[in-house]
């Protein structure tokens, strides 16, 4: 017995593992009954037949005559860059304010693409932070700090 | 003539000086966003979606649908120039259109896709005024029970009609009901999968999950695909059609219309269906079926015809009874829910201004997407010669700010990042997000109808199926299942969604 197709593999089992998760925490809300439902009675069916679907979607692969199919090729770089430009923006906006966060987002955003250009992207980076401060800091009136917060307490 | 003084009511909304705004800056921005590669109406929308929150509810949804078909007109433009289909509904499109670029005739594709489109998408805006009222009507006759199954009947609906592995689809389809049930439960006020977040208590925030599992994960996979474009060079003329193109074109948008709109109504019908069928049709029925894709006219003024009426009566199910019959009208859903307005039969009599506003507006989008989209095609296209590798971090940038501005708090930003780790998985492992997107809009609604019936029946789950028209909806949805699982048919799903 061999996993012929590896993205059924895993895609069983990460249906599998919302399913249990999902009954594990509804049976701590009430689950009821039929007639009375708890808060619990619904996510615990559902997470149930997820389960049933996830072995279903699992076990499908596991026995499939068919020629065994290569795993989804993965490229670290792309996801790591992008997720992460996004998550740091998160992080240094209320701190560092707009302008550096933009900038600093733009160029982690960058480098994701393969042809990434330092020089090329700090322009990129200081053109979008103008445009940004003007349209939404200037014309919407957006309420963000702009700037980094240490420098106006010390102001 | 109730019909008309409706459509009066309509007009006086949609042409309010303010709402032709509205209209005007959502045609124009969907078009502007769509153009961009790889971005459909349904990226579009999830990362356009805050900008419309600040608006009231009326001018809000009207834009909405301004940007909705925006980023179709500018989905079948890039399909045209650049054989790079923003969606799947303008893939079709790509074949002859593309072609008939190729040969110089660029600029006819691009008259014929915008006047199909808009002829197909003036009589869909009747189909949906003239259907709205008497189903709406039929829906208020519905109980918890018919409600219920008629939301699995659309849910496994979607699936049949999508493309890719059945069941991996209603996996993503339960997963997005319990992902929908995060937040507090409404009628006993329990917090349920809040794991003491305190902004996880109103659910997991529509915007976050959309921009996730569709605008940012979308940009990660292209950059994956390490791809240089090759944008058409050539001059863009000859916009005026002859006298012998729209003797051409007139069957072809015929047929292409009143099958779409057919089609739009249907569950998992909508755009993407309708264009290809359109297409299949055409070219079966045509005396000449081997010069289509080699840059027939016809094989562009159906199918653009067809999924602009689809896109438009495909409101009719989310209007009249609150069931999104696809991704983009769930898209739509959840901006009405955070507008505070609950799609379904109750829209058009609690509501009317804005309902018929919202018909009618469709239709003044589609004649400023007309006026505005031919003469704007050259700004579009310099707008596609913009590289990826500069236009990608703005996009993220964008999404960042809209998604700050819902609630100002970071938290929904990080939110955004995890749902785009979890869309790029599901990415990897051929699971589609779009089921999951309309189980998380359904989830909360049908938990809801289920408590109700299960409540009046004492427990009995029979009522599903005694109740002749939920016994109806039932069985609609498992012949579908079983049709789509008997082995000759489903073979030749896979090969017309192969050839798609």
């Amino acid at each position: 017995m061999r996993i012929t197709d590896p993205k059924d593999a895993y895609a069983g089992l990460l249906f599998v593992l919302f399913g249990a998760a999902a009954m594990i925490f509804s049976i701590k809300y009430t689950i009821g009954t039929a007639a009375k439902m708890g808060p619990g009675y619904f996510p615990f069916v559902l997470g149930a037949v997820l389960c049933a679907i996830g072995s279903v979607v699992g076990l499908k692969s596991l026995f499939r005559s068919k020629e065994a199919e290569k795993g989804p090729s993965l490229d670290w770089k792309p996801v790591a860059l992008v997720l992460s430009s996004v998550v740091l923006f998160g992080l240094f906006l209320r701190p560092l304010g707009l302008l550096v966060s933009t900038i600093l987002m733009i160029v982690v955003a960058s480098a994701a693409s393969h042809e990434f250009r330092l020089k090329e992207a700090l322009v990129n980076a200081g053109a979008l932070a103008f445009i940004v401060l003007m349209i939404f800091v200037y014309f919407l009136d957006f309420q963000v700090p702009v700037w980094p917060s240490f420098l106006l307490t010390r102001a | 003539m109730e019909l008309l003084a409706n459509l009066s009511l309509g007009f006086q909304t949609a042409v309010s000086p303010e709402n032709l705004l509205y209209c005007l800056l959502g045609a124009l921005i969907g078009t502007l966003i769509g153009v961009l590669p790889g971005i459909g109406p349904v990226q579009t929308i999830a990362i356009l979606m805050p900008t419309t929150f600040a608006l009231p509810p009326v001018s809000a949804l009207i834009m909405l649908a301004g940007i909705y078909y925006g980023a179709q007109y500018g989905g079948s433009t890039t399909s045209i120039l650049v054989n790079v289909p923003g969606e799947a509904s303008s893939v079709i499109t790509c074949l002859d259109g593309h072609q008939m670029a190729r040969q110089g005739k660029a600029g006819v594709a691009l008259s014929v896709a915008a006047l199909s489109s808009f002829v197909a998408g003036s009589f869909a805006t009747v189909v949906l005024a003239v259907l709205a009222v008497p189903l709406s009507e039929f829906a208020f006759k519905f109980g918890p029970e018919e409600y219920f199954s008629l939301m699995v009947f659309g849910l496994i609906g979607s699936v049949v009609l999508a493309s890719g592995s059945m069941i991996k689809a209603v996996g993503m389809i339960v997963l997005g009901l319990l992902l929908g049930m995060v937040g507090t439960d409404i009628t006993s006020g329990a917090h349920r999968f809040v794991f003491g977040i305190p902004e996880l208590a109103d659910g997991i925030g529509f915007v976050s999950l959309a921009m996730g599992l569709f605008g940012i994960c979308d940009i990660i996979t292209s950059l994956e695909k390490k791809e240089k474009r090759d944008i058409l060079k050539s001059k863009l003329t000859g916009f005026w059609l002859s006298k012998k193109d729209l003797k051409t074109a007139a069957p072809a948008v015929i047929r292409g219309t009143l099958c779409g709109s057919l089609l739009g109504i249907l569950p998992g019908g909508g755009a993407i269906l309708s264009s290809f069928t359109a297409y299949m049709l055409e070219k079966k029925s045509s005396r000449e079926p081997e010069s289509f894709g080699k840059g027939n006219l016809r094989g562009v003024a159906a199918p653009e015809s067809a999924n602009n009426a689809a896109a438009q009566t495909s409101f009719v199910p989310l209007l009249t009874l609150g069931i999104p019959p696809n991704v983009v009208l769930a898209m739509m859903a959840g901006a009405m829910m955070i507008h505070g307005i609950q799609p379904g039969p109750r829209v058009i009599t609690n509501n009317p201004a804005l309902f018929w506003g919202v018909i009618v507006s469709m239709w003044v989008g589609n004649v400023i997407l007309v006026l505005l989209n031919l003469p704007l095609v050259g700004i579009w296209v310099r707008l596609l010669s913009i590289p990826y590798r500069l236009l990608y971090p703005a996009i993220l940038l964008f999404c960042c700010i809209g998604l700050y501005s819902v609630n100002n708090n970071t938290f929904d930003i990080h939110l955004t990042a995890l749902c785009g780790l979890l869309g790029y998985i599901f990415s990897k492992l051929e699971c589609e997000p779009a089921p999951l997107i309309l189980g998380f809009i359904l989830g909360p609604m049908m938990e809801e109808n289920l408590r109700r019936a299960l409540l009046l029946s004492r427990g009995d789950p029979s009522v599903f199926f005694t109740r002749p028209l939920s016994l109806a909806f039932l069985l609609m949805a498992a012949a579908m299942l079983v049709v789509v699982a008997l082995p000759s048919i489903r073979r030749k799903r896979e090969d017309a969604f192969k050839e798609a």
